[in-house]
Parts: C-alpha cells; sequence; structure tokens
C-alpha cells in the first residue's frame, strides 16, 4: 500500500492561510490502513482546526468527507455538489489522490494534509515499513524476493558495499542491510549461487528517469 | 467509605478504558471542558486484557495533538486503579482538579489567544 505521514499541525494551518471554510477530504483505501488519512484521522484533524479556530476566537467550518478513492473520478465527482461551499479542498489522501482531486476542481484551492512517503507493508498493527520503490522493471526473481533498490540505502545492484555491518545498514544501525537480506534468503532457497550473477547496471528509463508513466490496456477502456 | 471528591469531576461511564477513542477526548476539548482524565483499572488487570495499556498510549498520543493546537498536552491523563480503592479514585480526582485549575480555564472557551 502507499504510505505517508500526516503533515504537522501548524504547516497544516499556515497552508489554509486565511481560509476559513475547508472541505476535509479523507480516502478509504491505503491512507485508511495505515492510519494517516481514512475516516477516523478527518475527524482528529477536523476536531484540532476546529479547536484551534476556538481558541482564537474565530468562525471556522469544516466539513468532513471521506470518499471511497481520490484515485477515481466517479469517487471525486460525489463531492461536485457541495464544493462550491468551501474556500479550499483539504485532501488526506496521497500525493496521486490530492493532484487528481485538483485537477476535478480546477478553480478551487486543493491542500495536501499529508506526506505521501512509500509503498510498503504492515510489519505490525501501527507498524509499516517499506518493500518496493516502483521501478517499473522488477528484479525480485534474481534477488531471493527482496527489493535491493527499496530495502538498500544506495539501491546497489550488487552488494553488500563495505559499510554491512552484523546484518546492518551504514546508514542506521536500526535498519537492517538489504543486501544482507538478500544473501540470507538466497541462502535458504538454496540459491546461493545466484548470488555469483552480476547484475547489469540498471535501465532507468523504466522508472522515473523518463519521465511520468502512463499504462494503458486497450481491451479495458470503453 | 462516604469518601468525597471534587464536584467539578464529571463521571463518564464506558465499559472499559479501552473503549475510550482518541476522538471523544478531543470532542470533550472541542466542547470546552478544562481538563479529561481516564480512571482505567490496574495494569495487568484489565478484564479485557489490554483495554487500560491501549488506553494509556491513547493518552499519550492526544497530549501531542493538545500540545500541536496549542492547549497544551498536560490537561489530559491516565490514572489507574482497582474498583476497591476508593481512596485513590477520590486522590486523583483531586490531583488532576488542582493540576487543571493550576492551568486554568481551557483557552478553547474564551478565544483566549486573540
Ligand atoms: S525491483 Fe523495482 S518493482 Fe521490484 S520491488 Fe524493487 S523497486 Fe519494486
Ligand atoms: S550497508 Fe547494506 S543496505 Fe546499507 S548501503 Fe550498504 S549494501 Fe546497502
Amino acid at each position: 500500500m502507499i504510505v505517508g505521514n500526516r503533515k504537522e499541525f501548524q504547516e497544516i494551518v499556515g497552508m489554509l492561510g486565511s481560509n476559513r471554510r475547508v472541505l476535509l477530504l479523507g480516502c478509504n483505501e491505503c491512507v485508511t490502513v495505515c492510519g494517516v488519512g481514512g475516516e477516523k484521522e478527518v475527524g482528529v484533524l477536523a476536531s484540532e482546526l476546529r479547536i484551534h479556530w476556538k481558541t482564537a476566537g474565530e468562525t471556522f467550518e469544516v466539513k468532513e468527507h471521506t470518499l471511497e478513492r481520490q484515485c477515481d473520478y466517479e469517487y471525486i465527482d460525489q463531492v461536485r455538489g457541495f464544493v462550491g461551499d468551501y474556500d479550499v479542498i483539504l485532501s488526506m489522501a496521497c500525493g496521486a489522490g490530492v493532484q487528481y482531486v485538483a485537477e476535478a476542481y480546477k478553480t478551487k484551492l486543493v491542500m495536501p494534509a499529508v506526506n505521501t512517503t512509500f509503498l510498503g507493508v504492515t510489519l505490525e498493527q501501527g507498524v509499516w515499513s517499506e518493500r518496493c520503490q516502483g521501478c517499473g522493471a522488477c528484479i525480485l526473481d534474481m534477488t531471493g524476493g527482496v527489493c535491493p533498490i527499496a530495502r538498500c540505502a544506495k539501491s546497489l545492484m550488487n552488494g553488500p558495499c563495505g559499510g554491512s555491518s552484523g546484518g546492518k545498514c551504514e546508514v542506521d544501525k536500526e535498519v537492517d542491510c538489504g543486501w544482507q537480506l538478500i544473501i540470507d534468503r538466497l541462502t535458504e532457497l538454496g540459491q546461493l549461487d545466484r548470488y555469483e550473477d552480476i547484475i547489469p547496471v540498471k535501465d532507468w528509463r523504466s522508472s522515473r528517469e523518463a519521465g511520468p508513466r502512463k499504462r494503458i490496456r486497450e481491451d479495458l477502456r470503453l | 467509605m462516604r469518601l468525597s471528591y471534587p464536584s467539578n469531576v464529571k463521571v463518564v461511564k464506558v465499559p472499559c478504558t479501552g473503549r475510550v477513542d482518541i476522538l471523544l477526548i478531543l470532542h470533550a476539548f472541542e466542547n470546552g471542558v478544562d481538563g479529561v482524565y481516564l480512571a482505567g483499572c490496574l495494569e495487568g488487570e484489565c478484564h479485557f486484557l489490554k483495554g487500560n495499556l491501549r488506553a494509556k498510549k491513547r493518552v499519550q498520543y492526544v497530549k501531542g495533538l493538545l500540545e500541536e493546537v496549542g492547549i497544551g498536552g498536560e490537561r489530559v491523563e491516565m490514572f489507574n486503579m482497582s474498583a476497591s480503592q476508593g481512596q485513590r479514585f477520590a486522590q486523583c480526582a483531586q490531583e488532576m482538579t488542582e493540576r487543571v485549575r493550576s492551568l486554568g480555564p481551557s483557552p478553547v472557551k474564551g478565544g483566549s489567544k486573540k
């Protein structure tokens, strides 16, 4: 899923500036699961904003609304009837959702309440961890199912580097060395011989380096 | 035991402190209360195993939220006591009342930031 962090409250207040009528839009998908932008977090942020403006003695209005998704137009369109009643849309979705809402309501200010951070997994309730950077040409078959791009601090294609120590990465003693994980997994799989294969230089054009990406499946189009 | 505790303390009964959601506490502050405290069972004694431990973490989280909105994290607290510790119940009510009194009325009420 896509994982993010709620922005600091003061940053959000600063961003909103003098806009006092806010449509606070949550999303029911990834950001709900990672506890950052679902219905609950919409409720918490709305409450914080109301407390802030009550304390300041100023009028303020926030409408709480959570969409099934903010990355599909059909759902975004559901707020069309009342979006005009608000000065600004504050979105708690990932960056994709925020942008798609902005595309749908061209004359409306749309702001992010969340810092979108990574593609990851739930390690346990309340703990999430990065796993993939969406490189566009997956090599997990060669690396024992552990991604060297997302899980090695230097995204080395052939590691580890000299900074690997006791299974931990030199950037942070709490972080596992991605390449140690790869070697461990290859060992478990009885495929350690694959570690001898040099993984060629990666063609990053499949990743972000060739600009924004798009996917089309003609048979699915209407 | 005929113990008395400050009359400003309003008791809201819940089946377990684990029921106390972050939003319940925030909404109380939004509506102008000066402080909120949770009176949970002793740690390790929760009938639902972890209700009071969850409540403790949530109180900690709400402290952070109250700090960031500028009304102060000291206005919310977690206390633990057993059902037979009437004395402690009264003591905690007294302690929290004194703390909140020294902090003064919640700024939410008066629009005092302005
Ligand atoms: S190799 Fe690329 S697609 Fe595969 S997990 Fe790593 S970043 Fe994601
Ligand atoms: S120590 Fe491991 S994870 Fe860290 S940069 Fe080196 S190879 Fe990558």
